[in-house]
């Protein structure tokens, strides 16, 4: 059969240039059709409008290292605000010669999250990695031991505070959201009405009424002579907040496992504990990994709420930059840099979500 | 079946139905407990602070001013009053925060779908920086933005004729009052009844004779139409009430302030990025063979999508829409950190000013589930409507 095949003719002879090259790409994905052609110029003529300033605003009018006097003077943008206060806003009252122990800490947490990132790195040592993790991260900042100076957590502020409240407020919300998931789906009335209740009510309600509750209301509920320091007063509510939308995300999980392995589970005798450890949990938990990052990442984006009863969190310590006479009226440049700051943490938290949704699917 | 010997029988540890009772009666007992002591522990701080408890204190004067209230109060009000005010302002910015945001985020939903490589790389981006800023910055960023970068009232930006923007806020003229208006109102309803009973002869004759009815021109058409007589016939008024500098701001027009505009703008942005996606993941969730079915049976395009892709669309779009239009109207508590005096911020000066926090935080609690109940509930009834009906 091969060999009827002539010399093809069209051998040598090149696609017509229009439809491959760029401009092909051009014709295919800008000007397919009029109103797209339109789109395009219009599209164009805005950016050309727009891109211009802000570059010559960003870059070319800016200050990088200045005081707040010099700033003034200009039209650009004063990125001194940032670079002049960069240690106080990312480390509010953390002790100015000690800041060198949460930059370490971040590093080996975002060390950690890099290596996690690899599916093939998932097996008991990484839980391993990240206890010991955890527990050096909480040696440097706390202090105490091995010569370090005592730093109490009423001084973490800043990004610690942010990633102090964010990431333990997961980890310790998980265990309570899924207990109260079991509880959803239990088949005994008065459980299943008790958590039903909670994850309603605690949807229903914004995070900040539950914050204030912390705040105003939770000394009212200790004994007399017992004060929390209102950075666990904060946690405690974030983990409550975080514990409900975990409960529904674990839910949807369960949801997703075919009543066939319940079935098989009891029939070889298994009870509710052993089916739930050794057959459903292992199972509906995976399913739900991707959506459990995208709570962390709203956990990581609501944490900025605490500014709001007072902690110094990221957001505080910047308003309280802005609020020096020396750099009042910088607020666009320093919220840019925190919006920086926050998009890279939560972009990168929502690429890995993607990719583990991609993994875990095959 | 026999009974089992008494050395046989299951003791009641064993017994699955009575260990659940056990379960339940001691959750029960816990909940019980545990609120008991907090209650008794409560109290007991309550009165050792004396602090009063109990809702008398609505009653009483708030004795604070409230900015740009939507019923007419003032400081001699009662709290109850001032609450209500509260939530108003939160009603007037989560109704408008929700319509804007659907139909910004359905066209940038759409946008991002786009054969416009261009548009739809604008809308991606567009989507992922705004998801993944936290939205009490985005709040700020733009309170900054109105407040310290906008001129004072006597430099006013007057970018059209009548309309003035500065820190103070923003100013549109309005139509002076005329019985125009008012007609043009009752034309516009009038035309909704028209719509709705030309919407049903036009279904009843397609069912019998397979005649289509253009309805969207026609609807449309009188939409516009009847308003537009009702206006030529009542005189065509077009005296305006133009917002003007007297003394230190602006009076007249219709004027909105820095700290609502700056609200309903960080909702809106932040909001109708999530429903771009889901906007998005409802419509690629039709299949294409559905489109292509349907060009071939000899449907137009835009038959395509009105008949076929939206409706199946929304029912893949309509419960996650739901959570998100629950998300904007609990995210709208944030108004109080730039100072729009929605419910939160009433109900925390009420606190700082009577003491009473619980009071307080349940008023709060329970205003913002009834809002949430009642989202929901709407949202299901139109649910079940659009729900596939089985054969």
């Amino acid at each position: 059969m091969q060999a009827m095949i002539e010399p093809a003719a069209t051998e040598g002879v090149k696609p017509p240039a229009t439809t491959v090259g760029v401009i092909g790409w051009i014709r295919g994905n800008l000007c397919n059709s009029l109103f797209n052609s339109l789109l395009t110029l219009l599209i164009l003529f805005a950016l050309y409008l727009s891109i211009p300033p802000l570059i010559r605003w960003t870059l070319v009018n800016a200050l990088w290292s200045s005081s707040g006097q010099e700033c003034k003077a200009i039209d650009g943008a004063c990125w001194s605000v940032v670079t002049q206060n960069l240690r106080f806003i990312l480390f509010g009252f953390y002790p100015w010669d000690e800041q060198w122990r949460p930059v370490a800490s971040i590093g080996i947490l975002i060390g950690l999250l890099c290596y996690t990132r690899q599916r093939s790195h998932w097996n008991r040592r990484l839980a391993y990695l990240w206890t010991a993790g955890i527990g050096v991260m909480g040696v440097l900042m706390h202090g105490g031991v091995l010569g370090l100076s005592v730093v109490e957590t009423t001084q973490w502020s800043g990004i610690c505070l942010t990633l102090l409240l964010s990431l333990f407020g997961l980890t310790a919300a998980y265990p309570l959201g899924v207990l109260l998931a079991l509880g959803r789906r239990s088949k005994m009335p008065a459980i299943k009405s008790i958590s039903i209740v909670y994850i309603e009510m605690i949807r229903g309600v914004p995070l900040i009424s539950l914050l204030f509750m912390s705040s105003v209301m939770f000394p009212l509920f200790l004994p007399e002579g017992i004060t929390v320091n209102k950075i666990l007063r904060a946690q405690v509510a974030i983990i409550l907040f975080t514990a409900a939308y975990i409960a529904e995300v674990v839910r949807g999980g369960l949801q997703g496992i075919a009543r066939g392995q319940y079935e098989a589970a009891e029939s070889l005798g298994l009870d509710y504990y052993l089916t739930m450890r050794l057959i459903i949990l292992p199972q509906a938990l995976k399913i739900v990994i991707p959506p459990s990052v995208g709570i962390l990442i709203s956990a990581f984006k609501d944490t900025s709420l605490v500014v709001i009863i007072g902690l110094y969190d990221l957001m505080k310590t910047t308003q309280v930059t802005l609020a020096n006479p020396e750099w009042m009226g910088f607020s666009t440049e320093a919220f840019i840099f925190i919006a920086i700051l926050y998009f890279a943490g939560c972009f990168s938290l929502t690429n890995f979500s993607r990719d583990l949704e991609r993994q875990l699917e095959t | 079946m026999a009974r089992l010997p008494e050395t046989q029988r299951i003791p009641f540890w064993h017994d699955p139905s009575k260990r659940a009772l056990i379960y339940q009666a001691l959750a029960l007992g816990l909940v019980f407990v545990l609120g008991y002591y907090l209650f008794a522990i409560t109290q007991a701080n309550l009165r050792r602070q004396s602090i009063a408890t109990g809702f008398s204190f609505i009653e009483r004067e708030a004795g604070f001013e409230i900015g740009e209230p939507l019923i007419s109060y003032s400081s001699a009000d009662t709290y109850a009053r001032a609450l209500l005010v509260g939530v108003l302002n939160t009603l007037k910015v989560s109704l408008t925060g929700m319509i804007l945001t659907l139909i910004l985020g359905t066209l940038v939903g759409i946008a991002r779908l786009s054969s416009n490589w261009l548009l739809s790389r604008l809308a991606g981006a567009y989507i992922e920086v705004l998801q993944n800023i936290p939205v009490l910055l985005q709040l700020y960023f733009w309170y900054s933005v109105f407040h310290d970068s906008l001129p004072g009232p006597r430099q006013s930006l007057n970018p059209v004729p009548g309309f003035f923007l500065n820190n103070r806020g923003f100013y549109f003229p309005l139509p002076l009052a005329h019985p125009a208006y008012l007609r043009m109102g009752i034309a516009l309803v009038v035309a909704g009844l028209l719509i709705s009973t030309l919407h049903r002869w036009a279904r009843r004759r397609q069912d019998q004779t397979g005649q289509i009815f253009p309805i969207w021109s026609v609807g449309s058409g009188l939409v516009i139409g009847l308003p537009a007589l009702a206006w030529l016939l009542s005189g065509a008024p077009t005296d305006m009430d133009v917002p003007r500098l007297t003394g230190f701001n602006f009076e007249g027009g219709l004027s909105v302030s820095p700290e609502f505009a700056a609200l309903l703008l960080g909702l809106v942005l932040y909001t109708s990025a999530f429903v771009a996606e889901v906007v998005r993941a409802g419509i690629q969730a039709i299949s294409r063979g559905q489109t292509e079915a349907a060009l071939s049976v000899g449907l137009k395009p835009s038959q395509v999508l009105t008949l076929i892709i939206l409706p199946q669309a929304l029912r893949v779009i309509i419960p996650p829409l739901t959570s998100q239009m629950l998300n904007l109207t609990k995210n709208s508590s944030l108004a109080v950190a730039i100072g729009y005096p929605d419910l939160v911020s009433v109900a925390n000066t009420t606190i700082n000013q009577t003491g009473q926090a619980i009071e307080g935080v349940a008023i709060i609690m329970v205003v913002y589930l009834w809002f949430s109940l009642g989202t929901s509930a709407f949202m299901n009834w139109y649910n079940k409507r659009m729900a596939l009906v089985e054969r």
